[in-house]
């Protein structure tokens, strides 16, 4: 059995994860950076392909203050704020320090160009190329990670366990997946940078490892979550005809630099039934869009994949070209001809404002275990303002890798080899005892992931959730146990979906524990049943496992001084 | 999308380990306008065949890189090669070490354990 020892254990290796491996190693921490699938490949990071917020003031006057109130007003009174701040304070650092690194910000007269969208007061968002700025950012990370001697990389290592030792991380357990071996990891401090959840939907925009796994292996080492419920579905979404190589959020710049159409399954604009006009061009709010496509689509008037249309065949191809050159051509290349044909559309489950509850330094409560990136919970409130997640890939990222590295300077050597070989028995004991014949355990991925899409999706009631809620627990407790492994030895991909679909029961159930508990509309937490924000719920909601159940409590928003916040 | 209703392509996928006798299989998915091969390689494993071997991160952002396999004898990302209804063939990548079905060794030696 391999064992493997190090300072700080980074688990994930998208943009998150490098940045704080670069920045311990940076500050002398032997690191070793660890992913499921290949470094430098997977998560978030390397499939945005649009934009960076951060107060540069490249494009117009701009200031941390301001980029801070647009954040708080996205997050709609539940920010944590110490942590928003943090984005926005160190976001230009982070963005000058990429640039030092090799990635080529698009620049306009000398400056790096900044670009106005949604929710932004002034024109913040950086970018590289046409829809190019997450595999470039991503590749620049990859280069600066390689050159470090410091930096020990592991591809397709999946984390299982946490190690604790009287309240602190000690290190972890893993699988090998090209050989079925377990190996330990002895580490004096540990960053999860493993976030995103969006592949408990049926429709997403995630990649094969955002199934929630960073939130699952914090509940059980002792951390706790925040803000669970709050899910961000993007409402337009690509739904048909099917594209590949391409993100399917990209509608977005689309519609509102050419002014598509929305249309229903009749080919009927439908905007004005719901309380809002849009004169042919659609500008509505995110959310009363998505709520119009799924009414419409419940009343049967939706398009054949269960969503809306968005048309442009009223823009002229030179307008088109002008607007989006190359994307043209990518979108011809996929038997989309924008000057034909209506795609499309409907709400898909795209980032998630909830996760890992950590102070200013990214540390849990659990001493020497780390979130970063889309792990974190907290800074995002109850929505996310466009493009402040790649910023806090950065920003958490940088700053989890310091602070974990402080942490393993004064840790003791803390191994508890009895334990280990317990949790390994345990772990072992998964493929020994699954039947020989029964479901495969990604057969009941996708029976979560529809489930999730229809009850606890963007739109929720009381009853939906409770039925999730039910069918979830029943699914941990009974079905999980039923699924057949299939025991070859190499690359066991019935084992890793195995152990992918325990972390998603256990995240899915928080999301749904905690949708039912928050009776108001707030955000991208919508009820039906309680279809207005209640001041009395501008609280956050905390889980934590007590004795193997999940357990809530609501918990004030942390606030800062704001005149006192603005001096350094 | 009308035509390809009740449309199927065939898949013979070459299966097995190193040092196995290299056999073939063919299983039949649903065809719709636009899919990926990697699409009906997923399908495969939800309904027919957990355990077919084969590798994707990023599912369709063609981002990672990190589903190549020979398509009707072409290296290809299996995420942007498109279905054809009819009969398609997929084999692992012929210049790496096979390690299972379409699994072959692109990991940097500097990143194994």
């Amino acid at each position: 059995m391999p064992q493997l020892s190090t300072d700080v254990l980074v688990v994930g290796a998208g943009g998150a994860g490098m940045y704080a491996a670069i920045a311990a190693a940076g500050d002398g921490a032997s690191v070793l950076l660890v992913d499921k699938g290949q470094v430098g490949r997977g998560g978030a990071t390397i499939m945005a392909q649009m934009t960076v917020a951060v107060a540069l003031g490249a494009a117009e006057p701009d200031s941390v203050e301001l980029h801070l109130e647009d954040t708080l007003r996205a997050g709609r009174g539940l920010c944590n704020e110490a942590l928003a701040r943090l984005v926005c304070s160190d976001g230009p650092k982070r963005i000058v320090e990429m640039e030092q690194w090799g990635t080529r910000w698009a620049r306009e007269q000398g400056r790096i160009k900044q670009e106005m969208a949604p929710g932004h007061s002034v024109k913040r968002c950086c970018y590289v190329d046409f829809l190019n700025t997450g595999p470039a950012v991503a590749a620049t990370l990859r280069r600066k990670v390689s050159e470090s001697t410091n930096i020990r990389r592991i591809s397709n290592l999946a984390v299982l366990e946490i190690l604790t030792r009287d309240g602190r991380a000690t290190g972890a357990v893993a699988l090998s997946l090209a050989d079925g071996e377990w190996v330990t990891i002895q580490a004096r401090a540990v960053i999860l940078a493993a976030g995103g959840l969006t592949k408990l939907y049926e429709r997403n925009s995630a990649s094969a490892n955002m199934g929630g796994e960073a939130y699952a292996l914090a509940l059980s080492a002792g951390a706790e979550l925040i803000d669970m419920e709050f899910v961000q579905f993007f409402p337009i979404g690509h739904l048909a005809p099917r594209l590949v190589g391409m993100d399917p959020i990209l509608w977005d710049p689309f519609r509102y630099k050419l002014g598509g159409k929305l249309l229903n399954g009749q080919f009927e604009e439908f905007i004005d039934r719901y309380g809002s006009t849009d004169f042919g061009r659609y500008n509505a709010t995110r959310d009363i869009a998505a709520y119009a496509i799924l009414k419409e689509v419940e009343a049967g008037r939706g398009t054949p994949h269960g969503g809306a249309y968005l048309d442009f065949r009223h823009i002229p191809e030179t307008q088109l070209r002008a607007a989006f050159g190359p994307v043209i051509d990518r979108l011809l290349a996929n038997g989309i001809d924008l000057t034909k044909m209506a795609v499309e559309v409907g709400p898909i489950a795209h980032y998630h404002m909830g996760g890992i509850r950590v102070d200013t330094n990214l540390q849990t409560r659990i001493e020497g275990l780390y979130a970063a990136g889309e792990a974190v919970g907290g800074s995002n409130g109850a929505n996310r303002l466009s493009g402040n997640a790649i910023t806090e890939a950065f920003v958490f990222g940088a700053r989890a890798g310091s602070s974990a590295t402080e942490a393993a300077q004064r840790a003791p050597a803390a191994w508890d080899q009895t334990l280990v070989e317990k949790i390994i028995d345990r772990l072992q004991s998964v493929c020994e005892n699954s039947p020989a014949q029964g479901a495969a355990p990604i057969a009941l991925q996708v029976k979560l992931q529809e489930l999730m899409w229809e009850q606890a999706g963007p739109f929720r009631t009381g009853e939906k959730l409770a039925e999730a809620l039910a069918r979830i627990e029943e699914m941990s407790k009974t079905d999980l146990l039923r699924l057949r492994i299939n025991r070859e030895r190499d690359f066991n991909l019935d084992l890793q979906d195995w152990f992918e679909l325990r972390a998603m029961l256990t995240t899915a159930e928080a999301v749904v524990r905690s949708a039912l508990a928050r009776t108001e509309s707030r955000g991208a937490h919508q009820r039906e049943d309680f279809p207005i924000a209640d001041a009395r719920l501008l609280k956050n909601q905390v889980l934590e496992l007590k004795d193997g159940n999940l357990s809530a409590r609501w918990a004030a928003p942390v606030r800062l001084n704001r005149s006192e916040s603005s001096h350094d | 999308m009308i035509d390809s209703i009740g449309k199927t392509a065939r898949l013979r996928i070459r299966r097995g380990s190193v040092g196995e006798a290299v056999h073939y299989d063919t299983f039949e998915v649903p065809y719709e306008e636009g899919m990926s091969v990697l699409d009906a390689l997923r399908w495969i494993r939800i309904h027919l065949d957990s355990t077919l071997g084969i590798r994707y991160s990023c599912i369709n952002a063609n981002a990672c890189k990190t589903c190549m396999a020979l398509v009707n004898g072409e290296v290809e990302y299996t995420c942007i090669a498109k279905l054809t209804p009819g009969v398609i063939t997929v084999e692992p990548l012929p210049k790496r070490p096979l390690i299972r079905d379409l699994i072959t060794d692109v990991i940097p030696e500097d990143e194994k354990l």
